[in-house]
């Protein structure tokens, strides 16, 4: 995988109106794979936090006998945060307005996923 | 309005095939006569199944009785029959709205502004959903219930039903506390096995990773963590800072209407936690 396929999965995700950032985080070890992020956010926390978070969530959506998680969405009172594991153990992660339209953003992680993948 | 409510209803007798059904629905339902609007909406809507504006008249007269879990079905099919409706986009951004995802009821509003730039009322809605007045929004969206109704719906829910609803094994509710101990409710795997306990131990810590995460990237409070899996989906909610509540359903509900079913679940956990204080 190249940086230039990395970087196209997140201009994916970027261009949606309302994204103000979107990184590609290793699953395993929370490390920042790929970044576009608004200055000022602290790339190499947040990834940490949400693959810690998509690892507990995975865990209990396994033993509840749901399967894979293939979509999660962190809502907050000033925007959220928008997750898709990639089939290569990357997560896809957005950070958006809080009036961004999920279901595009959710396509474009999809979609980015499988330039991932 | 009696005068008019006696002659749409003998213009339907007349032809009950006509779509004057809507007008008579909807004049009974703010009239607060919920009962006779949903029998004329019920009709209505056999007659004229692929009518998005049936179904977004028989929404409001569910959101009126305060069955917001059938409401947001009805305005779900009429945006599915019809993607720009305005009474049912307005309609879900009430009940977004009512359930704290401002986001979404934001974005519903949008979408209803751009399909009618002129509607001053969206453009009221818009502006008090943005500075959190409730009651004025719902009034500018024109879902504001008849006074008695109002007060019935925002009646908390029978204890017995919360109960059943936090204790009963089939809910796919679990009440549980920071430290990942099972407070209430039950979970089981698609084999009928208990799986309450690893599922909560698993999801312990989740609160404060969740708001540590939303905090670094200035995202103020964390209000929910919706997933979906292959086999179902999933909402998290934090009915009080020590606990935490886990929705789980079937991948047939929609994300926006598990969001609602999970809010009256908090509030429901909420009153029985303070309860047991």
């Amino acid at each position: 995988m190249t940086a230039v396929a990395f970087q196209r999965a997140l201009d994916l995700v970027t261009r949606v109106r309302g994204v103000r950032g979107a990184m590609l985080v290793a699953l395993g070890d929370g490390l920042v794979v790929a970044e576009h992020l608004m200055e000022g956010i602290k790339g190499p926390a947040v990834a940490a936090l949400a693959a810690s978070l998509a690892n507990r969530l995975g865990r209990a959506m396994e033993a509840a006998g749901l399967g894979t998680g293939v979509f999660w969405h962190l809502q907050a009172s000033e925007g959220a945060l928008l997750v898709v594991p990639a089939a290569s153990g990357i997560l896809v992660v957005a950070v958006t307005d809080p009036a961004v339209n999920v279901g595009l953003v959710r396509l474009e992680l999809l979609r980015a996923a499988q330039v991932v993948a | 309005m009696g005068e008019d409510v006696k002659a749409l209803s003998a213009q339907l007798a007349q032809d009950p095939n006509s779509l004057v059904f809507l007008r008579l629905g909807e004049m009974l339902r703010l009239r607060g006569q919920l009962d006779a609007a949903h029998r004329v909406a019920l009709n209505g809507l056999e007659r004229h199944p692929h009518s998005a504006d049936a179904h977004d008249l028989y929404a409001r007269i569910l959101a009126d009785k305060g069955d917001f879990e059938r409401a947001f079905d009805e305005w779900d099919m009429a945006l599915r029959i019809a993607p720009i409706h305005l009474g049912a986009l307005k309609g879900l951004a009430f009940l977004y709205f009512k359930v704290g995802d401002v986001a979404q009821a934001v974005a519903h509003l949008e979408l209803a502004q751009r399909e009618a730039p002129g509607d001053p009322g969206v453009v009221q809605a818009l502006a008090m959903v943005r500075g959190g007045e409730a009651a004025g929004a719902e009034a500018e969206l024109g879902l504001a219930p008849a006074p008695e109704v109002a007060q019935a719906a925002a009646a908390p829910m029978a204890d017995s039903r919360v109960f059943a609803g936090l204790e009963g094994a089939a809910e796919g509710l679990l009440l549980l506390d920071s430290a990942g101990r099972v407070l209430g409710g039950t979970l089981r795997d698609p084999a009928g096995q208990d799986v309450s306990d690893a599922v909560a131990a698993y999801l312990a810590g989740v609160s404060q990773e969740a708001g540590r995460t939303a905090k670094l990237l200035g995202l103020g409070a964390w209000t929910g963590l919706a997933a979906e899996a292959g086999g179902g989906h999933v909402h998290l909610a934090q009915p009080t800072p020590d606990a935490l509540l886990l929705v789980v359903r079937d991948r047939a509900v929609p994300m926006g209407r598990l969001a609602i079913v999970a809010e009256r679940a908090a509030q429901a956990a909420r009153r029985w936690l303070e309860q047991q204080a």
